[in-house]
């Protein structure tokens, strides 16, 4: 890999060097590295379409780094990445995607993810998105998560994109059995002309199970969000959706949080709320001595942590 | 030394121009502890962020240690060590109390440090060093933390514009410790106070009466105060709570 190429890759997974334990660092559509360990074991589709991950039943405290990155203008990708996670086994996986385009043409990354997550397994999913470059050439990422949640499983999201992606379209659906629960944290930050598009469709299908889906976000200059997430209760369980969003110079948001109840004993709420920075916030920090700028980046810092 | 010299605050409503400041004269002194009293509307909150620069008057002038700093800004005036503790203190989202003191102390401060700041304000420190600045705190829990981070400050002059306002009597009680505590620690800066509450009144070294936007009294506490016994520019404590104290 070039220096730009592990910049980035620094980037998205905090990565750098290789990471311990099992990884897949996926370059410009080729892979420039992979290793599998005794209990995970990557393999890979054929065609180069994506990757296989596999991890053992009983699996602990191991961790899985599959970041992807893009330095070339004009290059356009569709990658299919199935995750198989074991009964009982609790690990971390760090996704990512970055995206250096100093062309004039679109780098595009889909990455479609699909866990099968076993019975009473515990999933810790990182995914981080990052874009930058000079060229006129947009840097787009539309990532799809399926998540399929057995007996008594967890999984914890945390999504963040922060900078620099022009376009993103993330569409995330979840099934989740009896007792499963599965939390999703989602920070996002937008500016100038950008576009961003977050989707979530979760069914509660097994007793007892429930779901915290998240998000937190800034919309600068003149740009776009959407946020529709959809929570269906089909038995007792719990859920719960909140969009929270601070609105800046010309930006826009469209915030939908939406609930299906199809049983009596399904308990399920939702909040949002979209604003702009408030002028006692801005005057306190003032009164310690930042400028009114300084002030408004540790709002946002902290908003977004 | 604070000094305000022919300070006066208009605003436009829809029965004309109204003046919320006359003429307000006075000086705060170094190593001194005022407190501003005087019935609710009278302009006293408006006193305070006129200091912080937060209101600009409309005529006069503010002088710090002779500079004038009439047309500074809030951040200028903060780091020439004017600091201001609102009546309604702000909440964050995902800043934590440790954030805002370092911020307020202008400086990476260590854990160890920020605790000392929080235990002076009656917090145990390990409970809230982490805790975000958000809903999940009371009122009494966020007065205790603004006052913190003025505490962090090297303050020249610290203005606290009713600590009491929107707090259970439990915490009005220990937080007057607190303010004792600063008036024996103040050395070469001062505070201001704005309270109607007769035990804070009780430590100042001069009180400084407002109504109806002017100063109506100003002299040394021994002088002052009697005259304000039992009216609402000084409130005591509920009688019973006191006999049990």
């Amino acid at each position: 890999m070039d220096a730009i190429q592990k910049r980035i890759l620094a980037e998205v997974a905090d990565l750098h060097a290789v990471p311990e334990g099992a990884y897949n660092i996926r370059a410009n559509g080729v892979s420039a590295g992979r290793r599998s360990t005794a209990n995970i074991e990557i393999t890979p589709k054929p065609g180069g379409s994506g990757i296989e991950v596999r991890i053992r039943p009983g699996t602990v405290n191991e961790s899985v780094h599959i970041p992807v990155v893009l330095s070339q203008s004009g290059f356009k990708e569709t990658v299919y990445n199935d995750f198989h996670i074991g009964e009982g086994s609790d690990v971390t996986i760090v996704a990512g995607c970055g995206i250096h385009n100093c062309g004039n043409q679109d780098a595009q990354h889909d990455g479609i993810h699909r866990f099968y997550v076993g019975k009473n397994a515990r999933v810790r999913y990182v995914e981080k998105h990052y874009g930058e470059g000079d060229g006129e050439g947009k840097r787009i990422l539309n990532p799809g998560t399926e998540v399929y949640m057995e007996e008594g499983s967890a999984m914890e999201m945390e999504m963040v994109q922060i900078r620099g992606v022009d376009s993103t379209k993330r569409i995330t659906t979840a099934e989740l059995a009896a007792g499963a629960r599965l939390s999703v944290k989602e920070r996002l930050m937008t500016h100038q002309s950008q576009w961003a598009e977050s989707v979530y469709k979760v069914n509660l299908n097994g007793e007892g199970s429930s779901a915290d889906v998240v998000s937190r976000s800034v919309a600068r200059d003149e740009s776009y969000q959407m946020f529709d997430a959809c929570l269906t209760g089909n038995v007792a369980c719990h859920g719960h959706t909140e969009c929270d969003s601070i609105i800046m110079d010309r930006g826009r948001i469209l915030a939908m949080p939406k609930l299906e109840a199809n049983s009596t004993d399904a308990e399920l709420i939702h909040e949002a709320a979209i604003g702009k920075i408030a002028g006692e916030q801005l005057i306190k920090l003032m009164t310690l001595g930042l400028t009114e700028a300084q002030a408004e980046e540790q709002i946002i810092n902290g908003f977004l942590k | 030394m604070l000094e305000l010299k022919n300070v006066s605050y208009d605003v436009e409503d829809i029965e004309g121009r109204v003046g919320i400041l006359k003429d307000v004269s006075f000086t705060v002194e170094d190593d001194r502890f005022v407190v501003v009293t005087g019935p609710n509307g009278g302009g006293k909150s408006t006193i305070a962020k006129i200091i912080a620069g937060v209101v600009r008057p409309t005529g006069g002038q503010i002088l710090m240690n002779g500079q004038d700093i009439t047309e500074l800004g809030i951040t200028e005036r903060a780091k020439l060590g004017i600091s201001y503790a609102m009546q309604q203190p702000v909440r964050f989202k995902g800043i934590q109390v440790v954030d805002l003191l370092r911020i307020a102390a202008g400086r990476d401060m260590s854990v160890a440090e920020s605790c000392d700041y929080l235990s002076r304000v009656g917090l145990c420190a390990r409970e809230y060093i982490h805790r975000e600045i958000n809903a999940s705190l009371s009122g009494g829990e966020l007065k205790r933390i603004e006052i913190a981070t003025v505490l962090a400050r090297s303050s020249q002059i610290s203005v606290f514009d009713e600590p009491e306002a929107g707090i259970d009597l439990w915490s009005f009680q220990s937080l007057i410790r607190v303010f004792e505590q600063m008036r024996e620690t103040i050395r070469d800066s001062s505070i201001l106070i704005i309270s109607h509450q007769e035990r804070i009144l009780e430590i100042a070294d001069e009180i400084i009466v407002v109504a109806d936007g002017r100063i109506t009294r100003h002299g040394p506490r021994q002088e002052i105060l009697p005259e304000l016994i039992g009216t609402p520019a000084a409130v005591g404590g509920c009688g019973r709570l006191a006999e049990g104290r």
